[in-house]
């Protein structure tokens, strides 16, 4: 269940977060360590005809792989992949990822449920997630399937966040949650997959 | 309910689909499809897929219906400009050395991307010597494209595209407006042939000079995708080339060989004379 302690191994991050994105994102995925074990997923809002600038950022400042998902390739541990601007990202069955352009969903493609929801099909009790700051209320539904699948919920402390309209309903519908700093779910990320 | 009790609700519907009426959506890229599928569940009113499985079995009016959501109808006039402009300036020269050519519109969906190559056709002058055939597995989105009927509120985004495509005309000469539609021009789609076709179940029918096959393939799981790419490959006439769409591409699949990166960043190949 939710609280941020896995009854199972964790196989996977998902992270979303819309409006502040780009400190919060700096806060926690440069502070993963470079033996980090996990793929982590990430779903940012950005403007659908501006190319994906966290990209090459994050590149920069993190000891991992960072790279924009392409469609079908098989998630791999200690990589870091954003969906492309204008496509959903899901994780299959295989744990393979597939884009899509669908329709927008929140009014939004790429869209946190989208990735939250089928993450949490994928990965069961194997899954954490955070929903970090925004502006709007993407990330609620999927964090809510996602603590339902047995994952591990978490969400950024609204009273710290840049923008908190997103934490907010995220713990409103999943109210279980692990409610931390961004610092926390650094230190709390980092240390998955080490020995327990 | 147990998520693994709507996985298998799910199989035997796209089982049921297929022996049934000859749609075959079992190799397409599940996650998509189970959204899709849920949501239409719940938008439709029954309590399981199971019993939208029932009533599509019995009643063939329940297809359309579910065909809706199990495609996905979004699209755009000049959808990536740069794939547009990359045709223009970089296809289009190639192909005015042939004086007849043939272009597929492979999941043309509900007309957007026909009309777009219509008018880039038209632009570059090679309108009249070509035959258009746009393809889909959808009845109501080939209906739609046919009409070539639009929200004059989707033409303010339509008209940008164009424009950064190099378009050499303006869109306003291709279209009337008239309550709150946008009509377009018959002389667009007179040489075009709208016709039912799927890249699952059907097989090659002519030979091609240019194909855009675009966000059709991130729906199908990979063997699918390499169907699908096999018979563009088989239709497509020497030199000829194939676009997709700009998050689709040919590095992994089992034909890449057949092809060369005729405009890397755009997804344009060329087919490759072994
Ligand atoms: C997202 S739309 C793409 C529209 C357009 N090509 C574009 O890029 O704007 C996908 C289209 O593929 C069609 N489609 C799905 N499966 C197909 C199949 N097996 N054969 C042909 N078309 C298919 C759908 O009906 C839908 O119209």
């Amino acid at each position: 269940m939710s609280g941020a302690s896995p009854q199972s191994p964790a196989q996977a991050i998902v992270i979303g977060a819309s409006a502040g994105a780009v400190q919060a994102l700096l806060a926690i995925l440069p502070a993963l360590p470079a033996s980090f074990p996990l793929p982590v997923l990430v779903v940012v809002h950005v403007p659908p005809d501006r190319d994906n600038v966290m990209v090459p950022l994050l590149q920069t400042k993190c000891r991992l792989i960072v790279k924009e998902a392409e469609d079908k390739e098989p998630v791999v541990g200690g990589t870091i992949y954003f969906a492309p601007s204008d496509y959903h990202l899901l994780v299959e069955a295989d744990g393979s990822l597939s884009l899509s352009t669908d329709e927008p969903v929140n009014y939004s493609r790429p869209s946190i449920d989208v990735l939250f929801e089928s993450a949490a099909d994928a990965f069961g009790e194997g899954l954490v997630g955070a929903i970090l700051t925004g502006a709007n209320h993407d990330g609620a539904a999927g964090l809510k399937a996602l603590a339902e699948a047995g994952g591990v919920a978490i969400v950024e402390d609204p009273a710290a966040a840049h923008s908190q309209a997103m934490p907010l309903s995220a713990l409103e519908a999943c109210p279980t949650a692990a409610v931390m700093t961004l610092d926390a779910i650094a230190s709390y990320l980092s240390s998955l997959g080490t020995a327990r | 309910m147990p998520e693994a009790v709507v996985d298998l609700e799910i199989q035997l519907l796209l089982e049921a689909l297929y022996q049934r009426y000859h749609y075959d959506f079992r190799h397409y890229a599940r996650a998509s499809i189970k959204r899709r599928l849920v949501q239409a569940r719940d938008q439709l009113g029954y309590a399981t897929i199971s019993a939208m499985q029932d009533r599509v079995l019995h009643d063939a009016s329940m297809l359309p219906r579910l065909l809706d959501y199990l495609t996905v109808q979004v699209s755009e006039m000049f959808r990536d400009p740069t794939y547009f402009r990359a045709l223009r300036e970089k296809v289009l020269p190639h192909l005015k050395t042939y004086p007849s050519l043939k272009v597929w519109i492979a999941g043309s969906s509900t007309g957007e991307e026909v009309y777009s190559l219509a008018i880039l056709f038209k632009e570059e002058g090679l309108y009249d010597r070509t035959l258009f055939y746009a393809t889909d597995i959808n009845p109501e989105a080939l209906a739609a494209a046919e009409a070539g009927v639009y929200a004059l509120d989707r033409i303010r985004k339509f008209t940008e595209n164009h424009q950064k495509s190099g378009g050499r005309s303006s869109l306003s000469d291709y279209y009337t407006a008239a309550y709150g539609r946008a009509v377009f021009d018959k002389s667009l789609r007179e040489r075009v042939v709208f016709s039912d076709h799927s890249l699952v179940t059907d097989a090659v029918f002519a030979e091609m000079h240019l194909i855009s096959c675009r966000n059709v393939m991130i729906y199908f799981d990979r063997p699918l995708q390499d169907r699908a790419i096999g018979l563009f490959r088989d239709s497509l006439a020497r030199k000829g080339f194939l676009g997709l769409g700009s998050k689709e591409s040919l590095r992994f699949s089992a034909h890449a060989g057949g092809f060369s990166d005729f405009v890397p960043g755009e997804k344009i190949y060329q087919r490759r004379e072994p």
